[in-house]
């Protein structure tokens, strides 16, 4: 098997009694997408937070691109290639949703303290912000202000910004929240032509979407991961169907 | 054109044409009345960079503004004592050389201000803020060599190569230029890259982070920026009134300039402008009735937290729309 894209040995986070993650290792591979599952509660947001750098872990490396990037703040991170989305949307609302991609273009380009050009003539933060737009088909709503976007379109900016980045690897929580079937299904098509782009960690609640994208899946429970494997190994593991697939499949 | 900007042009326009006319039916005390309001709109200007822009409530902008009010003052003290200021430095009373020194002490200062009070936000980055220019306040207090309590006088108004700086008029219209050349700055900055960053640091902090640009810099960079140019209003004022106190410094004077941005509308363009004319207007009309003129202000800025949030410029224009 290749070099993992991000390789995350052991780690921990406790919230006073509560262990949150309680040793995790996870590899994501080149070219795919990885789906974690889990009830609620099981610790998968926590184990992004800490990916992406919003939540320090107690032990425990991740190792991105071959550097170990536990010491590194959020920022720092997503500049290495790490793009996420949030479980709840996280925007910039007062900015039209071309602003918001403009903003996700600027940081790729590298160039925040320049003073005097304005964004708002800037074909190159422009035009490709706005090719992300359409990509997500939001490209009629450009103008709108994120804060007024439905729930649905907020999502799909999501994507778009994480898009704009040009990552090496993606960070999608519950992408599909909130969204209706069709929204699921059109998003679950998107996403599924991504993985050549970038590999995925895809936390995910929709089994339909995780069992039709994944490459592989990692289940977490209370904070471990209890099986990690192929989507009909997975299906078929008796641990697995008991923690969890039990109520569902 | 929208709304806003014909506002805008109409208050300039207005700012410019008032002590134009004072001047030329001679009652020079409106001229020093308006040079009073564009120096305080210039040094609302800065703050708005902060707090407008970047949401920055700093509660310690008089320390920049005091700043380059003593740079002036201890400039041209020297200069008029003809005593080196340190090291064979002489002093200097020209205006530009004093500007650019109020705009560096006041930058260089606010830097490690900054890179402190931003590690914290909400209400303790207002105490911090606070807590520094107090800091500067009771220093500027305890120091004899520069008047300590009593302030430094300015005896003769600093120069300006080809203007006689010692009429209202001309003094004026040098502070009105700035006035215009920082209101200009301020709308390249807005729409620049790192206006976006700022804006956006304002707005949802984590998001920017999210794509890869540290907010903690953006937000320093702007506070830098934006107590240079509230140090340049300092250099100004003191000139303006020949004199330099350690009131310029006090936490008043930083609450003032939150009072100009909040009446005029905060992160607008000509939000320090409409706020500084406003108040300098009340501070004439109602402290010529009243020495409790500073109740009915109060009572106007309650009306405008209440119900006009984005201040006289809002009332009048609405809501800003990014494209």
């Amino acid at each position: 098997m290749s070099e993992p894209i991000l390789e995350i040995r052991d780690l921990k986070k406790s919230f006073n009694a509560l262990k949150a993650t309680d040793g995790v290792s996870l590899d994501l591979q080149p070219g795919q997408i990885h789906a974690l599952i889990g009830p609620n509660g099981a610790g998968k947001s926590t184990l992004i937070h800490q990916i992406a750098g919003s939540l320090k872990a107690d032990s425990g490396t991740i190792r991105f691109l071959g550097q170990d990037i536990g010491s590194l703040d959020m920022a720092a991170r997503a500049r290495l290639g790490l793009a996420r989305s949030f479980q709840i949307s996280s925007l910039a609302q007062e900015f039209s949703a071309l602003r918001n991609v403009m903003l996700a273009v600027q940081a790729k380009a590298g160039s925040s303290f320049r003073f005097f050009r304005q964004v708002t003539s800037d074909r190159r933060l422009i035009d490709p912000a706005m090719a992300m737009l359409e990509r997500v088909g939001l490209a009629h709503r450009a103008h709108v202000p994120a804060a007024e976007l439905s729930h649905g379109e907020r999502r799909q900016l999501e994507i778009a910004i994480a898009l704009a980045l040009q990552p090496k690897a993606f960070l999608f929580d519950e992408p599909m929240a909130g969204m209706g079937p069709e929204g699921s299904k059109q998003l679950t098509t998107f996403l599924d032509g991504l993985r050549h782009e970038a590999p995925m960690l895809l936390v995910e609640h929709d089994m339909d979407a995780v069992f039709a994208l994944a490459d592989r899946i990692s289940v977490l429970v209370y904070g471990r991961i209890i099986a990690t494997g192929t989507v009909d190994e997975i299906r078929r593991d008796p641990e697995v169907r008991r923690a969890y697939l039990g109520e569902a499949a | 054109m929208t709304r806003e900007t014909a506002i805008n042009l109409l208050l300039a326009a207005l700012l410019l044409a008032l002590p134009l006319i004072a001047a030329g039916i001679g009652e020079p005390f409106y001229v020093t009345l308006a040079t009073r309001v564009v120096v305080l709109a210039l040094a609302a200007v800065g703050l708005n960079l902060a707090l407008g822009l970047g949401g920055l409530l700093s509660f310690g902008h008089a320390a920049f503004f005091g700043l380059g009010g003593y740079a002036a003052g201890i400039l041209a003290t020297h200069a008029f004592n003809a005593e080196p200021l340190f090291a064979g430095i002489p002093g200097t009373t020209s205006m530009p050389l004093i500007w650019l020194v109020a705009i560096a002490v006041a930058g260089l200062v606010a830097l490690p201000i900054g890179a402190i009070s931003l590690r914290t936000t909400g209400v303790y980055f207002i105490m911090i803020t606070l807590a520094f220019a107090q800091m500067i306040y009771y220093f500027a207090i305890s120091w004899p060599a520069y008047g300590g309590e009593d302030g430094l006088s300015i005896y003769v108004r600093n120069s300006f190569p080809g203007l006689n700086t010692a009429q209202p008029l001309p003094y004026f219209l040098i502070c009105f230029a700035v006035l215009i050349a920082a209101l200009l700055l301020f709308r390249l900055i807005e729409g620049s890259r790192f206006g976006s960053a700022v804006q956006a640091a304002r707005q949802n902090g984590v998001r920017l982070a999210a794509v890869g640009i540290p907010p903690f810099r953006i937000r320093l960079v702007a506070f830098v920026l934006s107590a240079m140019i509230t140090g340049l209003a300092g250099a100004l004022y003191a000139d303006l009134n020949r004199f330099v106190g350690p009131s310029m410094l006090s936490w008043h004077m930083s609450g003032e300039l939150m009072v100009l941005i909040i009446l005029g509308g905060k992160g607008r363009l000509f939000g320090p402008v409409a706020g500084a004319m406003i108040f300098v207007c009340l501070e004439y009309v109602l402290g010529g009735i009243t020495e409790r003129w500073q109740f009915f202000l109060g009572l106007i800025l309650l009306g405008i937290v209440l119900f006009a949030r984005g201040g006289f410029l809002g009332l009048l224009s609405g809501k800003p729309r990014h494209v």
